[in-house]
């Protein structure tokens, strides 16, 4: 038995509380850094361009309409480039578009669509192909090119309910 | 005709479960046995029913029902007949059949079960069973019919319904869309069944935990019946966790197993719950605490699971924005919220018959490390939710989407899984009710010492990362506690048993199941620590263009590209293959083959790395890039991975420990023996 003199219970509780709301104080700590470290803007090309110098130097979340025509790849460095055209990011205006399929088909042919010519190195990933939706996370450089440290595709076409092409070829 | 019978066994079982759940509740609030064993009754069959149904979709998938939309949608004629099999949970509407499927037989199993005293439970488990089947089935009903057929209407719009819309005609397709080729891999294959298996198991214990609420039975009763389900339940669940952690490894072809992607965190979350939850049952058995703790976690991973449900099945996914997208979105929510609401409502009016009988006594107690235990997860919890909804509230109060990835998660989650692994360490030297620093002090002291040596090795080797070390220690301290715990219980019984110490060993655990098969567990994550530091903190990469005969550097790795064979398969595959001679320390190691697959039909390529494995390390190397015939280049990203080994030898050393916790134990027999043993020899032992 130890000298413990206290009754048991109500010191252990307060004792108790107080290591849970120093984790919880840590925790909060945690987030607020790691959010100032590493949360990226999601933005439109359109917002950013609007944006300007505001935002150089931050990490950014871009997604926009992948042009197949413009895409080129250096193997011997692994580096990538294509163009990125502007599509909303708002559910409701993709929906007005007639859906993220169309909304992509349609940026492209849009010329007045903002662009931004994308640079990432690395490997080229399978999925990347035209009017394919790119998610990139990276940074404005000085020359006006965006360097993503990131690439995820999507493809809008592959993953919804609409019936394959050949289906309609088949057809009685 | 079968698609016919396979509905219609659908609303057959959909009509049981509306049945099953009015009758039962009917029954037990008018007092009137025979309802209730009519509502069993229905429980029991809406398995066989719903059999049918799940046996029609495959038996359309075998046949190339292309006209069926959801065949069309999942299968070719390029699929082998077991990958077309696999494809009843390749899409949103089979795989909600098979998770009702999965349901159905657990609810099966359930009312078969002897209830004796438990009666009282039943009804009300067979309302929350058939209320949640009958949800799901109602998704498949109206919404995700898996039997709709393609209809072309005269204005030319394509559309899918069961009935044939008016005017409209049969379109018959000659070939179907093919399930996605990244998802043609063993892994992927069995992962979900696995998730599923896993989710569905939690719905029994919560069914219970409702229950036990309703009529009023603060004991824990409920928690005792449903332990099983309970770790079956987390087995699969982890299982789940691990192979799809494999799968991405081997298959998505970025060199890692996890990314903290909404889909995966949404397959996690219940699993932190779920773990705690573990954890502080055995507090409510022991001491009779933590019983509104239980109740709330029960509640929360049932939540969870309906939540990850949907997250990996809604498709489209890959952020939060998409979720209005799918048609059962709303529907999902709704059923969340209204579950959430009646949960919490029935716990709320229990609240006071659900008061604990003791008080921690100390801070240093078993028990009070366990809340600290529940306390760590339930944060770890919290990060992962706020992290997937983080765009969501950054838009609501900023105006501004905010994104966060990886690197904040494992910032935030990294100190946090440090506390855990020190609790690890800690709790298992640890006594109930009143513990002492002093008492501890003399416990642990050794096996810090012992264990600060795998560090102090690490740095005089090199290592300067202070995380890492930190980590490695950590791990080491669980590490060499639970082996201190196996030799210590072991030791006891050979002397007392004299038994020699592997009998010793293996009676032991079988004796106490749950804890030392928890223990397991713990080496299992020692194991899963090991390398997950070691890929995190140590990996390095490279990447190339090689001429045929040029050679790269990796690490103590040397690669020689040797050259490149392109072939056509008959299951549709162009194959572009890369054959390289792999040296380590310059000496021959044998020959790597990434390659690339090419799916002709789907337009898509898929990267198969070539990897030689070790336990010291993985050398990774993906082909993404090759001149066209005739010229001799090839671009290579390369990766070592160390210890990342130790990931999968820990992911089996944990399933195993679960499964000897969940094991059924011998409850009767050895107890009687020893009784008459004693009986014999009064003066023994």
């Amino acid at each position: 038995m130890t000298m413990s003199t206290a009754p048991p219970g109500s010191g252990s509780r307060s004792k108790f509380i107080i290591g849970g709301l120093l984790i919880v104080a840590a925790v909060v700590y945690l987030i607020v850094s790691a959010t100032q470290a590493s949360a990226q803007f999601y933005l439109t090309i359109d917002e950013m361009l609007a944006r300007g110098d505001e935002i150089s130097g931050r990490a950014i979340k871009l997604s926009g309409a992948v042009d197949g025509d413009t895409v080129t790849y250096e193997t011997e460095t692994l580096t990538l480039e294509f163009s990125l055209a502007n599509v909303p990011a708002d559910l409701r205006e993709i929906e007005a578009g007639g859906g993220l399929a169309k909304v992509l088909y349609d940026a492209l042919r849009d010329p007045n669509a903002a662009r931004v010519q994308v640079v990432y190195v690395g490997p080229k990933p399978d999925l990347l192909r035209h009017e394919a939706q790119a998610i990139v996370t990276g940074q404005m450089g000085e020359d006006g090119k965006f360097y993503a440290d990131e690439l995820l595709l999507k493809c809008p076409t592959r993953y919804d309910g609409e019936v394959p092409l050949q289906a309609l070829e088949g057809q009685t | 005709m079968i698609e016919g019978i396979g509905f219609a066994a659908l609303m057959l079982t959909f009509g049981l479960t509306l049945y099953g759940a009015g009758a039962a509740a009917y029954g037990a609030r008018t007092d009137r046995p025979e309802l209730i064993e009519s509502a069993r009754r229905a429980m029991l069959f809406s398995w066989p029913t719903i059999s049918i149904s799940a046996l029609a979709i495959i038996a359309l998938l075998l046949g190339s029902r292309y006209d069926i939309a959801y065949v069309a949608k999942v299968t070719n004629n390029a699929m082998p007949p077991y990958l077309r099999v696999t494809a009843l949970w390749g899409g949103q509407a089979g795989s909600l059949v098979f998770w009702s499927w999965l349901l159905a037989a657990f609810a099966s199993a359930v009312s078969m079960r002897k209830w004796g005293r438990d009666r009282d439970l039943l009804p009300w488990v067979i309302v929350v069973c058939m209320l949640t089947l009958a949800f799901f089935l109602s998704l498949v009903v109206f919404v995700e019919n898996p039997f709709s057929r393609i209809w072309i209407t005269p204005e030319g719009a394509q559309l899918t319904a069961f009935f044939q819309p008016e005017g409209a005609r049969a379109v018959i397709p000659s070939d179907g869309q093919g399930l996605n080729p990244l998802l043609r891999h063993p892994g992927m294959i069995i992962h979900p069944p696995l998730l599923y298996l896993g989710f569905v198991s939690f719905v029994i214990p919560y069914a219970f935990a409702m229950a036990a609420l309703i009529v009023g039975r603060s004991d824990d009763g409920w928690i005792r019946v449903t332990r099983r389900w309970t770790l079956v339940a987390w087995l699969f669940l982890s299982l789940g966790l691990i192979v799809g952690g494999r799968w991405a490894y081997d298959v998505l072809g970025w060199g890692g197993y996890w990314g903290w992607d909404p889909v995966e965190i949404a397959a996690f979350m219940p699993w932190l719950t779920g773990t705690a939850f573990l954890h502080s049952v055995i507090i409510q058995e022991k001491k009779g605490m933590m019983k509104h703790w239980n109740m709330l976690l029960i509640i929360l991973t049932y939540l969870l699971v309906l939540f990850g449900t949907f997250l990996t099945r809604s498709g489209v996914l890959s952020s939060v924005h998409a979720f209005a997208q799918s048609a059962i979105g709303p529907m999902f929510f709704a059923f969340i919220g209204l579950t959430f609401v009646i949960s919490i409502w029935f716990l709320l009016k229990r609240w006071g018959d659900l008061r604990g009988v003791n008080q921690i006594d100390s801070i240093l107690s078993r028990e009070s490390l366990f809340m600290f235990n529940n306390f760590l997860f339930i944060m770890i919890l919290a990060v992962c939710f706020l992290g997937v909804i983080f765009p969501l509230v950054s838009e609501l109060f900023t105006g501004q989407t905010v994104t966060v990835g990886p690197e904040w998660y494992e910032r935030i989650t990294g100190p946090l899984f440090a506390g855990l692994l020190l609790l690890m360490g800690v709790a298992p030297l640890s006594v109930f009710g009143i513990s002492s620093w002093r008492a501890l002090r003399r416990q642990l002291w050794l096996p810090v010492a012992i264990s600060l040596a795998v560090p102090a090795v690490l740095l005089i080797t090199g290592m300067r990362s202070s995380a890492a070390l930190l980590g490695y220690w950590l791990a080491s301290l669980v590490g060499v506690v639970t082996l201190y715990e196996f030799w210590r219980g072991a030791s006891a019984r050979r002397r007392r048993h004299g038994e020699i110490l592997l009998v010793a060993l293996v009676r032991l655990a079988g004796r106490n199941r749950r804890r030392y098969g928890g223990y397991v567990i713990h080496l299992g994550v020692v194991l899963m620590a090991f390398g997950i530091i070691g890929i995190e903190i140590f990996q390095i990469e490279t990447q190339g263009t090689l001429a045929r005969g040029e050679r790269l550097l990796l690490g103590r790795y040397e690669m020689v590209y040797e050259g490149l064979t392109r072939f056509n398969t008959s299951d549709g595959r162009e194959v572009s293959r890369a054959e390289l001679s792999v040296f380590k320390d310059g000496r021959s190691v044998g020959q790597l083959f990434p390659r690339s697959d090419y799916y002709i039909v789907s337009n898509q390529p898929m990267t198969i790395p070539g990897v030689r494995s070790t336990l010291e390390e993985d050398f990774y190397v993906l082909l993404v890039g090759w001149e066209p015939i005739g010229r001799d280049g090839a671009t290579f990203k390369v990766y070592l991975n160390p210890l990342v080994n130790f990931v999968w030898l820990g992911g089996v050393v944990f399933i195993l420990g679960t499964l000897v916790a969940a094991w059924p134990e011998r409850e009767q027999v050895p107890v009687r023996r020893r009784a008459a043993h004693a009986q014999a020899m009064p003066a023994g032992d």
